[in-house]
């Protein structure tokens, strides 16, 4: 796995409390996760900060699971 | 109570008579302030008076690049804006029917869309912190409506939706979002009021005065602080009774 996959895994698990396994690549961070659209606007924040990059609010939208973060997070960067 | 010491606070119209007495009480519970508004001499005396614990972050709220700039100067002139007191407003009164686009849109432009803005300037901070406090300083006049103020009542009770709204959003992480209305205070702009209109006013107050800025920004002092934390969404009528809401 990836170094991103693994920074970005561990803000997920940390943020939203949930064991590692089941932050898999096609988990969806709502239906999956248990997250509410809230903690997914802190996710996006915890990205950019970790990753020094801007997610803007358009793509922000599209990021809807742990494989969507990644590829994105690696393509801004 | 109410001890403010370490909290670092935004406050908009720090120029005008509320604003200034409500930047005064939140330093005087132990805040950092900044103190925003278009006219930097008044901030600049406010500043002296208040000593340390004082920044002055002038800023022309009609200006929508300046009002995005605003949060970010606060945060790096403070460290943090753990309570934001939006308390700036204009008004530009006309009778409904002669009420030109340009004074409906720059009363909402000052009075509503900055509240917006700043409201969401700050709140990555408070997200982050589990912690903030936002005061909106809203009007009598949003609730019972007056004659000659469409665009101010509008902006006014838009900013009490809206705080409604936002507090529901962001209960969950220690934030808090209400409104302070006040009636008729003793201000610049209601110094203006002639007899005849002061003595109509205070047939409909029934504490028989008008209210001071003082007892707004006690009001805003008590939102503020740490022991209201389980208060938001709501609007405090300060008013001497005038509507009893």
């Amino acid at each position: 796995m990836s170094d991103v996959a693994d920074r970005v895994k561990k803000i997920v698990v940390e943020h939203l409390g949930v064991e590692e396994d089941k932050v898999t690549e096609n988990a969806s961070f709502i239906d999956d996760l248990g997250a509410d659209s809230l903690d997914t606007v802190e996710l996006v924040m915890a990205f950019e900060e970790e990753f020094g990059i801007e997610i803007p609010d358009d793509a922000a939208e599209n990021i809807q699971t742990f494989g969507d973060a990644v590829k994105f997070i690696k393509e801004a960067s | 109570m109410f001890d403010l010491t370490g909290k670092n606070a935004l406050v908009t119209g720090a120029s005008g008579g509320i604003g200034a007495e409500i930047a005064r009480q939140l330093h005087a519970q132990g805040a950092t302030v900044g103190l925003s508004g278009t006219r930097t001499e008044p901030l600049e005396a406010l500043k002296a008076e208040l000593g340390d614990r004082a920044h002055v972050l002038p800023c022309n709220l009609s200006d929508p690049e300046a009002v995005d700039a605003l949060p970010k100067q606060a945060a790096e002139a403070m460290g943090s804006v753990d309570i934001l007191v939006n308390n700036a407003g204009i008004t530009r009164d006309n009778l409904f029917m002669r009420m030109s686009d340009e004074e409906w849109n720059s009363v909402l432009a000052v009075n509503l869309t900055s509240t917006f803005k700043l409201c969401k300037g700050v709140m990555r901070g408070m997200m982050k912190a589990r912690w903030g406090r936002i005061i909106n300083i809203s009007s009598i006049v949003g609730a019972t409506g007056n004659p000659g103020q469409a665009n101010y009542a509008a902006s006014k009770a838009g900013m009490v939706g809206m705080s409604k709204s936002l507090a529901y959003e962001v209960a969950s992480r220690g934030i808090t979002v209400n409104a302070v209305a006040p009636g008729f205070i003793e201000t610049a702009m209601t110094d203006k009021l002639n007899d005849d209109q002061k003595s109509g006013i205070m047939g409909q107050i029934p504490a028989g005065r008008m209210g001071t800025p003082a007892e707004i920004a006690a009001s805003v002092v008590f939102l503020a602080s740490a022991e209201a934390g389980y208060l938001t969404g709501t609007t405090l009528h300060v008013n001497g009774g005038m509507a009893m809401l």
